[in-house]
């Protein structure tokens, strides 16, 4: 371990952009860096704090998870201290983001950076500008956010006791009046819910490409025609009725777990057979996905601009994106997340380190997951969420 | 004497300003950095003009009447029920109460999580049901998150129950209840009725203030609403956390005006409580002397004992419940019991850090709110007590966390001081001293002063009177207090967060981070831990005090 980093120590004078990057590790040397990310999820918390005994062990940056139970508890802080005038020493330095957050966060000019490009590691990412590494939720990245995980929209069943799943999302409305109480989504205030909702948009929406563009009122409203008349036939049949609504995809998945569902939902075609190994999903669990796709992203790590510790923050933000992280993430027995790397960028040793992951019964492959539909800009999610609160919150 | 008087003033005015300047004007300040928020001002936003806009769009909020009325009804009516329920177990059995300290210690969240356990469609009662009914499925009720909010009615009246009797007893051990009891039995009242005739108007004035916090509790609970409450829409509390934590950064306007909203909805609460007082004041005296005997009574004090035994019965099937999640490995519906038991979540959970930061955090908040309370108390001594000061103590359990938690977080950052121990101390501070408060000054001031006097009359000066005769007399309540700042601080949620920067890991805090995901089995463990703490601080304030006055007999009488 310690001889090549040595060889690329030798080497990193040769430009002056690897010349800055000695600077920034030496600058990071030393620091803690507050990792603030969702910390619902017992896998992904030790995998950061794995993280952060590499990171010490190799770079001598410290990573302290900041455990949050919405992303936008960050996004606040940083307001509240922008606010208060502490444009520097803040206490947030790196960020689990994307989507509607990480726009808020670049309209108001709270992030650092352009700082992707210089990270030695982003030459295993695929960055050309309509790559899903470049756009968030539409929006272009510009150097402002780092991919680390990637997320993939899927269902979750008990094999057990379902013998068919719907096709696609059409077909929720039959399924749910076949098995009545037995389907339920989580609240659209949380990502979770509204990610259902704009699954079946995309697929229900006369024209699907006005989803790309800012939303406008009149876009608005005849693309959302047969999602409404989709959704109040299908909420009718929904678990209580649809009169309430879990919290979270998490909950669901509880739910499910207990029997009180059928179906669960989950942004990582991972979590269930990592919940089966955990034992918080019955071993019969399994996943699908809509046969015309499922809305994918990717998740991003940011540095608020007044970070006390950016330097730290872009090296762990480095370390993600090796391509032997990216394996150790990708591992189910770990915390089996796809790779953000583009495949062809590897070397062999690279590729093999894939190649030679474990496998499990509920890990669907990634052919499997069928294509990735792309995210609708941000506005629209917005939007979205709003109109089901005014047609259905009474 | 004079010049002792002035001494005491001088004590007085110290402890005054510390309350003033270290826990009041906090709190203004945060709420008035909110209010500018709730009025169009937030410069990180680039919003430099007073507007009505926020209040505009809160009322524009999809269900917002519903959640107000939900806040209202939820609030109102659990207070109203829990007291009713206070109140006639207290009339019909007065005792000891030893059983108190577990339920007290308890964190809200915990208790929570374990009711919904026990109360959902595939809970612990639809489990043992199951066979009966034939439910192969959990069934489709709602049971918890129902529409009126009865399952948050029922966790709110379950937990708010304890403190109310733990206040009622502390308050009736000043009243010679025996003596008039008696009286009101010779003259042919029942017993129940000669309770509620003679000692309830006495002990009101006593438990006033226990009840609105009760009260302000209830109406703007988060955590709690959040497990049992209906989501579509929720409380008011809940709604103005989603809004303060919308993707959108502009909802931050119109959730600083609903939680502005959410104080005034306490203030308003509190005003009609306050308002039935007096009606009942007036009717009360003419039932009064009416002078019915009332023998009806005993059926409906029957029945508030028979619904207190059966709310700590569903206490502890909850606190049980978690424990069981917190050693279960797989545990589905409809088994009564694990079908695969572990001790795997225990040795994985990364608890340990989070228990060394609860515990100082414990440590340092009690002994400074213990200290400063004792100061208050000692200097209350030969002046007349200030009732505008004492309510002051008060106002950080009257006001709803989210009205100045944000702003005080603002402030707190301007002066640099945000993110660390300190500033958590302080803010758990403002919550931890005002039950100290409650705790304490009663005890306090009952003590017999002629002991005092007598001390006096021997020579021993203030100081010494204090440390070798009041201390040790009042150990036992002391450390009562101790432990129920201990369970106050052990169970804040909001303040650790806001002004930890999220850095200060405490139990409570993994606990409600780790219930946004779905392992009830590690949430188990947290809760599990959350409830030992206090309950070891108060196991601790009833054994200290015994061994220490082991050989004083009169003394022998342990707290709670």
């Amino acid at each position: 371990m310690k001889l090549p980093l040595v060889a690329a120590l030798g080497l990193l004078f040769a430009t002056p952009a690897l010349a800055d990057w000695a600077q920034t590790l030496a600058e990071a040397k030393g620091q803690t860096v507050y990792f603030n990310a969702w910390g619902g999820d017992a896998r992904t918390n030790a995998f950061i704090a794995w993280v952060g005994a590499q990171t010490e062990a190799q770079y001598g940056v410290k990573v302290e998870q900041v455990k949050l139970t919405d992303t936008a508890e960050a996004v606040t802080r940083v307001i509240s201290e922008k606010a208060a005038g502490q444009d520097t020493g803040g206490s947030v330095d790196l960020i689990w983001i994307n989507g509607p957050n990480f726009l808020a966060m670049k309209d108001q000019g709270l992030l650092h950076g352009p700082f992707v490009a210089d990270l030695p590691n982003a030459q295993y990412l695929d960055l050309a500008t309509s790559s899903a590494a470049s756009v968030d939720f539409t929006v272009p990245v510009e150097g402002m956010e780092s991919p680390w995980r990637l997320a993939k929209f899927v269902f979750s069943y008990d094999s057990a006791k379902v013998a068919e799943v719907p096709g696609d999302m059409a077909g929720f409305v039959d399924w749910a009046a076949a098995h009545q109480g037995r389907m339920t989504h989580p609240d659209p205030s949380n990502f979770m819910g509204a990610t259902f909702l704009k699954q079946a948009l995309i697929e229900l929406a006369p024209d699907p490409a006005v989803l790309q563009q800012p939303v406008t009122d009149a876009a608005f409203a005849t693309a959302t025609v047969p999602l409404w008349a989709w959704y109040d036939a299908l909420r009718p049949n929904l678990w209580q009725g649809g009169a309430t609504f879990p919290a979270s995809g998490e909950v669901q998945s509880q739910m499910l777990n207990d029997g009180e569902v059928d179906i669960s939902m989950s942004f990582d075609p991972a979590s269930t057979a990592a919940a089966i190994a955990e034992g918080t999903l019955p071993a019969t669990a399994r996943v699908f996905v809509p046969k015309a796709g499922s809305i994918g992203n990717i998740s991003f790590v940011a540095i608020p601009y007044n970070a006390a510790h950016a330097a730290g923050a872009e090296v762990v933000a480095n370390f993600l994106l090796e391509p032997a992280t990216q394996a150790h993430m990708q591992d189910i027995t770990v915390l089996g997340s796809f790779a953000v790397l583009d495949p062809a960028r590897l070397d062999d040793a690279g590729k093999a380190r894939f190649a030679a992951l474990p496998k499990a019964d509920a890990l669907p492959a990634l052919e499997d997951l069928g294509p990735v539909l792309l995210e609708p800009h941000a506005s629209w999610m917005t939007r979205l969420v709003a109109e089901w609160a005014k047609r259905y919150t009474k | 004497m004079g010049q002792a008087l002035h001494q005491v003033s001088r004590l007085r005015g110290a402890v005054l300003a510390v309350v003033l300047l270290g826990l009041i004007a906090p709190i203004l300040v945060g709420l008035a950095e909110t209010a500018r928020a709730a009025f169009g001002v937030l410069p990180a936003l680039g919003l430099n003009a007073w507007s009505l806009k926020p209040w505009r769009m809160l009322f524009a909020q999809p269900g917002f009447g519903s959640s107000l009325r939900l806040s209202v009804v939820t609030g109102l009516g659990s207070t109203l029920i829990a007291l009713a329920l206070a109140v006639g177990f207290c009339a019909a059995a007065p005792g000891r109460m030893r059983w108190l300290p577990p339920f007290l210690a308890v964190p809200h969240a915990a208790m929570a999580v374990g009711l919904a356990f026990v109360l959902a469609p595939s809970g612990w009662i639809a489990r043992a049901l199951a066979p009966v009914m034939g439910w192969v499925q959990p069934p489709d009720i709602a049971s918890v998150h129902d529409a009126w909010g009865l399952a948050l009615m029922l966790g709110l009246v379950v937990k708010e129950l304890p403190f109310l009797l733990l206040v009622m007893a502390s308050g009736l051990s000043q009243l010679p209840v025996a003596r008039q009891i008696a009286v009101g039995r010779a003259m042919g009242y029942g017993p129940g009725v000669a309770w509620i005739k003679l000692i309830l108007p006495q002990l009101w004035p006593l438990i006033r203030l226990p009840v609105w916090v009760v009260l302000a509790y209830g109406v703007s609970v988060v955590d709690m609403a959040i497990i049992l409450g209906p989501s579509n829409p929720p409380t008011l509390a809940v709604a103005v956390l989603r809004w303060f934590s919308a993707a959108d950064v502009a909802m931050i306007l119109p959730a600083s005006a609903g939680a502005l909203l959410q104080a005034g909805l306490v203030v308003g609460c509190i005003a009609v409580l306050w308002g039935a007082e007096g009606v009942l004041r007036v009717v009360g005296r003419w039932w009064l002397r009416r002078g019915g005997r009332g023998m009806s009574w005993a059926p409906g004090l029957q029945l508030a004992r028979v619904g207190v035994w059966g709310l700590i019965g569903l206490a502890a099937v909850a606190l049980l419940s978690l424990m069981v999640w917190s050693l279960a490995w797989r545990w589905s519906y409809p088994m009564i019991w694990p079908e695969a038991w572990s001790g795997g979540i225990w040795m994985r959970a990364d608890w340990g850090k989070a228990l060394i930061n609860t515990l100082v955090l414990a440590g340092v908040t009690v002994v400074l709110s213990l200290l400063l309370a004792v100061f208050w108390l000692e200097a209350e001594e030969n002046l007349t007590r200030a009732a505008w000061a004492e309510a002051l103590i008060y106002l950080p359990l009257l006001i709803p966390q989210i009205g100045f938690l944000y702003g005080l977080n603002v402030v707190f950052l301007r002066a640099g001081i945000s993110g660390g121990y300190g500033a958590v101390v302080w803010a758990q501070a403002l919550f931890v001293f005002p039950y100290v408060m409650i705790a304490l000054s009663e005890p306090w001031r009952a003590l017999d002063a002629r002991l005092l006097r007598l001390a006096a009359a021997l020579g021993a000066g203030r100081w010494r009177r204090l440390i070798a005769l009041r201390l040790p007399m009042l150990l036992g309540p002391i450390l009562t207090a101790a432990a129920i700042g201990v369970a106050v601080s052990v169970a804040q949620y909001l303040p650790t967060l806001f002004l930890g920067a999220g850095r200060i890991a405490t139990l409570t805090t993994e606990a409600v981070t780790l219930s946004s995901g779905s392992d009830r089995r590690v949430t188990g463990v947290y809760a599990s831990l959350q409830a030992a703490l206090p309950f070891a601080a108060y196991g601790l304030a009833a054994l200290v005090p015994a061994w220490w006055h082991r050989n004083r007999r009169d003394l022998r009488r342990g707290g709670v």
